[in-house]
């Protein structure tokens, strides 16, 4: 068998299975093939029994789908966690006092780190918020960080999603299913547990509340509705935090504070936890056309009379042209060497990194700075000669918007099909909480997974599956040691 | 709570009641239908049914002709009838999952997989043109166990509190709705005018009555006596005992919004209303009913169950 081309975590094709990973071997070697298909089956069943389903837009007869789920859990040791976790609350501090001074001295700038356009041209860049400071300076309360790993020592950042991410409620129900669908191979690892993440992102959105002394916070989650894509995530996370799922109809602001409609009349709310972009949040400032927002909403959070987590403009720390100048940030700011490697990227707002990236096309992946989700971007290797011909007019016309990578040998992990056990690329995105306690990270994240033999794109929206992903005390080394 | 999802909640309690109401009557109707008649063949019974689910005018904008086939498509799978069975299941689905926290896990699967299963019906009966009879039968049975589900679902593991009784309001308003127009669409239409009172097709069309309320059994064990028109009547009006009678219905709705009042604190005019129609209820007699007429009790009782439903409307939901 040739050597695989990528770093398989659990080192399954190279017959070399790292320490780490023996249980799972183990369980896959006495499990037959059928149990496993049983249990792919009942993972599926179960999850369409919960109403576990994604909205895809623009496809009217799948308006409802299932994200796929392997069975298989991702292994990733406590020593591993600990330098990873070190690593990622670095990164959202710094981003935290990014935004802080980005709105307001605008030190970074000033010192000629950033090009001041990149960040007061960007369309995520809030002039509303300008001289404004976030209740108890935190900007970005939830923070996920997408991580890959191309080898056993690194893990580098892919992106970071400072806005509203979404992925949290896929972690915690994929431990609930593999918890109940192989409980011997769960309790031969001691798993670190994430069970506690509500309980983390509730004392962090109560940590921020703008009034002390008023009794307890009145929280309540702001969704767009039940035909977000994200719908189901929004109920999930209102009901575990006890908290309710208002939409912006349910709200009202008189006299600079925030109501919310209930039986029993109106009722004051303290920290929104919203699950729209800025652009929908007010009608009266941000997108005049908009049914979703809350007219007077940002006025109320102006005078400071409600917490809006995350905070407005924070999308200008999670643009992918800002990304490559994270490391930079990091040492602005906490004079400390970044933990964790970015992705070497080339921006093609300059015109070197440009004709570099024209030249090398089929090499690298091409993303639009502002996209999400997987949409808008290119995967040079994998396109037609056509698609990396259109791509290239779109990349001269406004080279700006994009930026490039290389194709990342990105690790994988194995999956379960009914053609038997087989590696898939995946990528990791923890969460992390920042709160006036500083940044909490529960142990684990969303780990997902392209299952398409050879894809690279882990994107729910474009084939992507998810799996449970295990923080465990094992030894990660290489070699026979128990 | 949100005013929003407690008329959500209200709203999906009365589409599942309003489902299995449906399914009920088209059985009913289904046995009644099958009855040899001393008349010509005539559509009354499903005109009655239609007209028990308030869907007769809605049939005939949309239909020339009244047959069973025609009849059994609009109540059921009929996505123009908005109180067909397969739209309030829907409805009850879109609604649950707008208020998705202010149910239980088990509330949520019960209208999930009651969901799921009529895709299951839909996709299995697609290409056919419409039910034979069994597979009606295998559908309404379905139907039926769907809202016991929820039912059971809510009433074991919903917490007291407001999700719950808005929960309760809505299935015994829409009870109640129910069980008036049952008694006055048989009352009306189906004495056809060359049967004697009392005759043998009567007895099966009052028979059928039962049936559509699941009360056969019931009516023997109250009044250990053969089946007559004014006990029947007494039953599903005046009998405490009996769950869909209007009086067990308003001693529900009187209830549940008793503890609204009490978790608020305060009453206001949809207390008051439901105490009025109770005790109208409790110290009404049959034989003061008949008097007065039936079909006229009716009525009144129909308006002001809509009425109170608009209170309820106006005293919480803010519509």
């Amino acid at each position: 068998m040739p050597a695989p081309l990528f770093f398989d975590e659990m080192g399954l094709e190279k017959k070399d299975v790292r320490p780490l990973y023996r249980h799972i071997e183990q369980w896959l070697e006495d499990t037959p093939a059928d149990v496993l298909a049983a249990r792919r089956a009942q993972a599926e069943y179960m999850f369409r029994r919960i109403g576990i389903t994604f909205g895809v837009y623009g496809d009217k007869d799948a308006a409802e789908r299932l994200i796929p789920f392997d069975i298989i859990p991702r292994l990733i040791s406590r020593a591993e966690w600990t330098r990873l976790e070190a690593g990622l609350v670095q990164r959202v501090n710094a981003l935290n006092l990014f935004l802080r001074d980005v709105y307001g001295p605008r030190a970074i700038l000033k010192e000629g780190l950033i090009p001041p356009e990149l960040i007061l041209r960007n369309p995520y860049y809030r002039p509303e918020m300008i001289g404004r400071r976030a209740p108890h300076d935190i900007w970005v309360h939830i923070a996920g960080i997408d991580i890959v790993r191309v080898d056993g020592d690194a893990f580098y950042v892919l992106e970071d999603n400072a806005r509203t991410p979404s992925g949290v409620s896929y972690m915690l129900e994929n431990r609930e299913v593999t918890m109940r669908l192989m409980p011997d191979l769960f309790a031969q690892h001691r798993v670190a547990p994430v069970e506690d993440y509500p309980d983390a992102l509730l004392s962090c959105l109560r940590s921020v509340a703008p009034r002390a002394g008023y009794g307890e916070a009145v929280i309540v989650l702001l969704t767009p509705g039940p035909f977000n894509s994200a719908y189901y995530e929004h109920s999930f996370l209102a009901d575990k935090l006890g908290v309710e799922l208002v939409e912006g109809r349910d709200l009202f602001v008189a006299e600079e504070v925030v109501y919310m409609r209930t039986t029993r009349g109106p009722q004051r709310v303290d920290v929104i936890y919203r699950r729209v972009d800025d652009d929908f949040l007010d009608p009266l400032v941000f997108n005049p056309g908009s049914m979703l927002g809350v007219p007077g909403l940002m006025g109320a959070y102006l005078a400071g009379n409600v917490t809006i987590a995350n905070a407005v403009g924070t999308g200008v720390a999670d643009d992918k042209a800002l990304y490559s100048y994270v490391p930079d940030i990091i040492r602005f700011y906490l004079g400390e060497d970044p933990l964790l490697q970015n992705v070497p990227t080339f921006r093609c707002r300059e015109p070197a990194a440009l004709s570099h990236v024209l030249d090398n096309l089929s090499n690298l992946v091409v993303k639009e700075v502002n996209g999400s989700g997987g949409y808008g971007m290119l995967v040079g290797p994998h396109a037609s000669a056509a698609q990396r011909e259109i791509f290239a007019a779109k990349l001269k016309a406004d080279p700006a918007n994009f930026i490039a990578q290389p194709t990342l040998a990105l690790s994988t992990c194995p999956a379960s099909f009914d053609s038997g056990v087989s590696p898939r690329h995946v990528d990791l995105r923890p969460f992390a909480l920042s709160g006036t306690n500083g940044v909490k990270i529960v142990p684990g994240g969303l780990t997902r997974v392209a299952l398409t033999e050879g894809s690279l794109v882990v994107n729910s929206s474009q084939g992507g599956g998810t799996k449970d992903t295990w923080i465990v005390d094992i030894d990660a080394g290489v070699g026979g040691s128990a | 709570m949100l005013a929003r999802t407690a008329d959500n909640l209200f709203w999906l309690a009365r589409s599942m009641e309003r489902a299995d109401f449906t399914a009920r009557t088209i059985e009913a109707t289904l046995r009644l239908e099958i009855l040899p008649k001393s008349g010509p063949e005539d559509m009354a019974e499903w005109e009655g049914a239609l007209s028990s689910v308030g869907a007769l005018d809605a049939f005939h904008t949309s239909h020339e002709t009244l047959d069973e086939p025609a009849a059994v498509e609009f109540l059921t799978f009929d996505r123009s009838n908005p109180s067909s069975i397969c739209n309030c299941l829907e409805n009850a689905r879109a609604t649950g999952r707008a208020v998705r926290t202010a149910l239980t896990a088990e509330t949520w699967t019960a209208i999930n997989d009651a969901w799921l299963e009529l895709k299951r019906f839909e996709s299995r009966r697609r290409g056919a043109k419409d039910f034979d009879r069994e597979s009606l039968a295998r559908f309404l049975d379905y139907v039926k166990k769907a809202s016991l589900d929820f039912d059971g679902a809510c009433y074991r593991t919903m917490l007291r509190n407001d999700a719950y009784w808005f929960n309760r309001l809505g299935i015994f308003v829409e009870r109640a709705d129910n069980t008036a127009r049952l008694l006055d669409v048989k009352y009306h239409l189906l004495l056809p005018s060359d049967e004697e009172v009392g005759g043998s097709l009567d007895y099966f069309q009052w028979v059928a009555i039962l049936r559509a309320v699941s009360a056969t059994t019931s009516y023997h064990w109250v009044y250990r006596d053969r089946v007559k028109p004014w006990l029947i009547a007494d039953l599903l009006i005046l009998k405490p005992a009996m769950p869909r009678s209007l009086i067990s219905c308003y001693e529900s709705i009187d209830r549940a919004l008793d503890s609204l009042a009490r978790d608020d604190g305060r009453s206001g005019a949809s207390q008051r209303q439901a105490r009025a129609m109770l005790s109208r209820l409790e110290r009404a007699t049959m034989s003061e009913i008949f008097q007065n007429g039936l079909h006229e009790f009716i009525t009144v009782f129909l308006e002001d169950n809509a009425k109170l439903a608009t209170t309820i409307s106006e005293q919480y939901l803010f519509t």
